[in-house]
């Protein structure tokens, strides 16, 4: 029930680029077509799954036990730039073109504040194992979902009349704040209306 | 010994990482074509553009996916497109070699000035104001636009304030002749030996009022020197890459405008 909870937390209720507005450059910076967005989402779920694991291991392994808990933001720096490195080199062999596509947003994955947020969050709200993984998937496919959403309203802002002044990232903006708004019709209630709070 | 731990597991997860990353690294390496790397290799680097790609590696991956012949590479010329040629295995026939040339003689005191132009030294900046300020409206602005561009420095000033290409050091790249905003700089084959100077298709008695040394589209070197191969189409004389020496020489020292000039 817990696992369930956390997924529609972290998808909807508090929506990593909708409602905690982490990880904005990639959102705005890959959203201009879906493609693209598509496999710039699988990285960072990706990403912050594996970040989300291996952060909450190390910090209940190695961490707390020899009271070093403010190394913390360090260490996961360090794990979630090993991971974005992964990923890179994975997609250079799989899928050039989609490498290309993403270009400096990729290795970018690395300062990506969405990614250290969960791991932090998993921590402050003292998750489990399973439950962080859950969180970490969760902020993920929340991200991917956000980009998509982004990348097929700016595919069809471009065939728009759109004012000179606000052609390209201003109306992006724009939208991304109307969704925004959208987003805020998801609270606790959800939760407890399914019963699962 | 807190800051020894703390040490200890930041360093440790560092060279953890690391290790995982380098073997990732081998795992994951790609094959790259052998011949795209050879190609690579003996690819001259300028990376000036000259062929049509964005540089040359893009040159080389193109020629390399056979979607690109060989022998486009200007600074290369022939000795690459053949070396390519035998990477990719087929027969490669190449163009000949060319260099930019500057069709235009006229200096501060052969050529009438409309205006004193004060501003930007760019002669597209200069073109936009009524065309530049030279009388003649073909020739060149010597304010250098072709020399900023140029990445192998071929493009130098004389002591007349006219500008010359240097043909050792053109790579026949082409970028001066899309930056000149009249046009005065055109690619010609290396082993031209004469060239007609001059860029202006205007009437003769229109070139004579405000140059010097501006083509008048006479005739007398295609007409009284048939063989020196000088044709003159739309009021401006052209010669040819494989004129005679002698003749060519004689309608030299015909041409009323001395406008014919030996490379």
């Amino acid at each position: 029930m817990r696992i369930i909870a956390i997924l529609l937390t972290y998808v909807f209720i508090n929506n990593f680029i909708l409602v905690k507005f982490l990880g904005l450059c990639p959102f705005i910076g890959v959203s201009k077509n879906s493609e693209s967005a598509v496999g710039m989402g699988l990285a960072v779920t990706f990403v912050t799954g594996t970040a989300s694991v291996v952060c909450w291991c190390i910090y209940h392994g190695l961490l707390e036990p020899f009271g070093l808990q403010y190394l913390q933001t360090i260490a996961f720096i360090l794990v979630i730039a090993a991971l974005v490195q992964l990923v890179e080199m994975v997609l250079k062999k799989m899928s050039p073109s989609l490498y290309k596509a993403l270009g400096i947003f990729l290795p970018l994955i690395t300062t990506n504040c969405a990614v250290l947020g969960i791991a932090i969050i998993n921590i402050d709200e003292s998750y489990n194992l399973i439950e962080s993984f859950a969180a970490g998937i969760a902020a993920g496919i929340g991200f991917t979902m956000a980009i998509i959403l982004m990348s097929n309203i700016r595919e069809q802002l471009e065939l728009k009349p759109v004012r000179k002044s606000f052609k390209g990232v201003p109306i992006a903006f724009i939208s991304a704040g109307i969704m925004a708004l959208a987003f805020m019709a998801f609270d606790n209630s959800l939760l407890t209306n399914l019963h699962l709070a | 010994m807190a800051i020894l731990y703390a040490f200890l597991i930041i360093a440790g997860i560092g060279a953890l990482l690391g290790l995982g990353l380098a073997i990732a690294d081998k795992k994951l390496a790609i094959e790259k074509d052998e011949k795209l790397i050879a190609l690579e290799q003996i690819m001259p680097g300028a990376n000036c553009g000259g062929c049509g790609f964005a540089g040359c590696a893009d040159y080389a991956a193109a020629v390399a996916s056979q979607k690109a012949e060989p022998g486009l590479c200007a600074p290369g010329g022939k000795d690459l497109a053949e070396k390519m040629g035998k990477i990719m295995g087929i027969e490669v026939t190449v163009g000949e070699k060319k260099v930019a040339y500057i069709f235009c003689k006229g200096s501060c005191e052969k050529t009438k000035k409309d205006y004193d132009y004060r501003g930007l030294t760019d002669c597209n900046a200069a073109s936009l104001l009524f065309r530049g300020d030279n009388g003649c409206k073909s020739g060149c602005l010597h304010l250098g636009s072709c020399m900023a561009v140029c990445d192998s420095n071929a493009i130098y000033k004389k002591e007349d304030g006219t500008l010359a290409v240097d043909r050792t050091k053109c790579i026949g790249c082409g970028k001066c002749t899309k930056v000149c905003p009249n046009g005065v700089i055109k690619l010609i084959e290396d082993r031209t030996q004469f060239v007609v100077a001059c860029n202006s298709h205007d009437k003769g008695a229109d070139v004579r009022k405000v140059c010097e040394v501006g083509c008048i589209g006479c005739k007398i070197c295609q007409v009284k020197f048939p063989e020196a191969g000088f044709k003159v189409e739309d009021n401006l004389a052209v010669s040819s890459p494989v004129a005679p020496e002698d003749q060519a020489v004689q309608a030299m020292e015909a041409c009323p405008r001395k406008v014919i000039t030996r490379r």
